[in-house]
C-alpha cells in the first residue's frame, strides 16, 4: 500500500483516546460549521492504516449489530459479507442522495464531517476488495459537493488511501433517485429509476459488477467502528439496533436540525434536547414521508428504534421526525404530502401509477368537505408491495396512518368542511423540476 | 422449495390474461393491474401457473423459486425463472 508512509499520522504517535458517550458521528464538527480539515480529522481519530480493515472488518462490523442508517436498517455485516463472496472486484456506491424532504443528517455529516464518511468509505472498500468508490450526491446539494470533492483531493495529495480511488457523481435528487437500484442504474446511464430485483446490487451494480451500497451515516459509523471496535460501539444504543443514530427534527421544536442519540433513546429526551416544544403539538411524524404518526401526549413516550417503532406500526426510517403544530390541520397538511408522494412516483408500475393519485384525490376531497372515495381503505392495503420500489409501500403507509390518527380532524372536515385549525404549512415540500436524470 | 407467482411491475402493462387463465390465484385491481396470491403453487395448479405465466405478452409474470427455511416458512422469493 503506497499509503502506508502518510504522513499525516507521523506527527501523531500517540493514539487517539477512545471516544466516550455522545455525541460520536458529530463530535468532530467545527463550531463554525465548517467542515473538519483531514488533519484535525487524523488528530481526532488517528488514521486509517491504524484501524482494522480487509475480511477482519466484516466480522468486525457482524460483530458490532451496525445496521443501515438509510432507512432499511438492513445489517451492515451481511450486507458487506454478501458483497465480498461474489466473484469479480466490487464496487463500492457512497449512496448521498438524501431525497427524503425533512432528513437533512446525511447531508449534515458530509458537509461538516467529510474525512469519517470517506474514511467508512475506504475501509468498507477495503473489507469487500472494491477500488472504486463512488460518492453520489444530489444535484442541489453544491455545498456539499464542493466540500467532499476538496476531502477527495486532501486525501489524494497525502497519498492515505492506497489503491482505493474516490470520486464524487452528481446524482439526480428526485424522491424515488435515492433508492439504491435508481441510483445504480443511473450510474450506469440510465434513469434514476428503480429497477426490478433480482439481480439485487451486490450480484449485478455498477458496471455489473456487485456493488455494496451504503447510506452516508452507516459509513461514518463504520469508520468508528473499525479504529475502536464492537465492544465500544455496543456502549449505546439496545442490543438489537447498537450504537447512535442521527436523527432530522423539524417543526414546533426550539431546535429544530440535526440530533445525535442512543438508539431507543424515548422521544421525550429528544425533544428536551432539541429545546422542548415552542407550541402544543398535535401529533409526531416519525420515520418521514414513508413514516407514521403518533399523537400526542402518548408518542413522547415512544423508544426511537427500528424494533420498538415497528411494533407500533411505524418505523425509524432514516431518522426523520416532525412535531405538527396543533394550530395547523393535519388533514390538508397530509393530503399535500400525498400528493407529492404520488408525484414523485417514478411512473414506472401500474399500481403506483394509479393508485396513489387515487388516493391523493380521495385525501384532497376531504380537506374541502367531501366524502372520500369508499374505495380507499381497501386501495391503501391493495396498492401496497405491488411496486418495485418501496415507494408505494412507504406512500400508504404514511396515507394509512393519517387517516387513523387525525381520524377526529377527518370526521370535522366531512361535518363542517373543515377545521378550525390554519392552513400553516409545516411538511417540506421541494419545488418541483427536481428530474430523474 | 417450492414456486411462488411473482410480478416484474415494471414491465406488467396490465392486460390481464393472467386473471383470466388463472383466477384460482390472480385478481385485477381497479386499474386491471394483477394482484398475485403469494401462497406457494401447489402441484395441481402447476399447469394453470406456468400456462398465465407463458401468455403474458409483457413477459410479466414469473414464477419464481421459494426458499422454506428449518420453521417451513417461506424466504421470500428468490431469483425468478420462466
Amino acid at each position: 500500500m503506497t499509503g502506508a508512509t502518510g504522513l499525516t499520522t507521523a506527527r501523531q504517535p500517540d493514539p487517539p483516546a477512545t471516544p466516550r458517550g455522545l455525541p460520536r458521528l458529530l463530535a468532530s464538527v467545527r463550531e463554525d460549521a465548517r467542515p473538519t480539515s483531514l488533519d484535525e480529522h487524523v488528530r481526532r481519530y488517528g488514521s486509517t492504516r491504524d484501524a482494522v480493515t480487509g475480511p477482519a472488518l466484516i466480522s468486525l462490523v457482524e460483530a458490532s449489530g451496525l445496521r443501515g442508517r438509510g432507512g432499511a436498517a438492513f445489517p451492515t455485516g451481511v450486507k458487506l459479507r454478501a458483497v465480498a463472496a461474489q466473484r469479480g472486484r466490487p464496487v463500492l456506491v457512497v449512496n448521498g442522495v438524501e431525497a427524503e424532504p425533512a432528513s437533512g443528517k446525511d447531508r449534515a455529516l458530509l458537509r461538516t464531517t467529510p474525512q469519517l464518511v470517506l474514511d467508512g468509505a475506504v475501509l468498507a472498500a477495503g473489507a469487500v476488495g472494491a477500488q472504486e468508490v463512488i460518492v453520489g450526491i444530489g444535484r442541489h446539494a453544491i455545498r456539499e459537493r464542493e466540500v467532499v470533492a476538496a476531502a477527495i483531493d486532501a486525501r489524494r495529495r497525502k497519498r492515505i488511501d492506497g489503491r482505493v480511488s474516490l470520486r464524487v457523481v452528481v446524482a439526480p435528487d428526485a424522491f424515488v433517485s435515492g433508492e439504491e437500484t435508481a441510483l445504480l442504474q443511473f450510474l450506469n446511464g440510465g434513469p434514476a429509476k428503480p429497477t426490478f430485483t433480482p439481480p439485487r446490487p451486490f450480484e449485478r451494480g455498477v458496471g455489473g459488477a456487485p456493488t455494496l451500497v451504503q447510506n452516508v451515516e452507516t459509513l461514518a459509523h463504520l469508520a468508528l467502528i473499525a479504529r475502536f471496535g464492537a465492544p465500544w460501539f455496543r456502549e449505546l444504543g439496545t442490543p438489537a439496533e447498537p450504537g447512535s443514530a442521527l436523527l432530522t427534527i423539524s417543526g414546533a421544536v426550539a431546535r429544530p436540525g440535526i440530533h445525535e442519540i442512543a438508539l431507543g433513546t424515548p422521544l421525550r429526551e429528544l425533544l428536551t434536547d432539541a429545546g422542548g416544544a415552542t407550541e402544543p403539538v398535535s401529533a409526531y411524524l416519525v420515520g418521514g414521508y414513508f413514516g407514521t404518526w403518533f399523537a400526542e401526549p402518548a408518542a413522547r413516550e415512544l423508544l426511537l428504534d427500528e424494533e420498538h417503532l415497528a411494533a407500533r406500526g411505524g418505523g425509524f426510517g432514516a431518522g426523520v421526525i416532525v412535531a405538527l403544530p396543533a394550530t395547523t390541520c393535519p388533514v390538508s397538511e397530509v393530503a399535500r404530502v400525498a400528493r407529492y408522494l404520488a408525484d414523485e412516483s417514478a411512473g414506472q408500475c401500474g399500481p403506483c401509477v394509479h393508485g396513489l393519485p387515487a388516493i391523493a384525490d380521495s385525501l384532497a376531497r376531504i380537506t374541502i368537505g367531501e366524502a372520500h372515495d369508499q374505495r380507499l381503505a381497501r386501495w391503501l392495503t391493495e396498492v401496497r408491495g405491488r411496486g418495485a420500489c418501496r415507494h408505494p409501500d412507504g406512500a400508504t403507509r404514511f396515507a394509512a396512518s393519517s387517516l387513523d390518527v387525525f381520524a377526529g380532524e377527518i370526521e370535522e372536515h366531512l361535518r363542517y368542511g373543515r377545521c378550525a385549525a390554519s392552513d400553516r404549512r409545516v411538511l417540506p415540500i421541494p419545488a418541483r423540476g427536481r428530474d430523474r436524470r | 422449495m417450492s414456486d411462488v407467482l411473482r410480478v416484474n411491475p415494471i414491465a406488467c402493462e396490465g392486460h390481464g390474461l393472467c386473471a383470466e387463465l388463472f383466477p384460482e390465484r390472480i385478481r385485477l385491481d381497479d386499474w386491471g393491474y394483477p394482484i398475485v396470491d403469494p401462497r406457494p403453487i401447489t402441484p395441481e395448479l402447476e399447469q394453470h401457473a406456468r400456462r398465465a405465466v407463458d401468455s403474458c405478452p409483457t413477459l410479466a409474470l414469473l414464477l419464481a423459486r421459494t426458499h422454506t427455511n428449518a420453521t417451513g416458512a417461506a424466504v421470500g422469493p428468490g431469483r425468478p425463472r420462466r
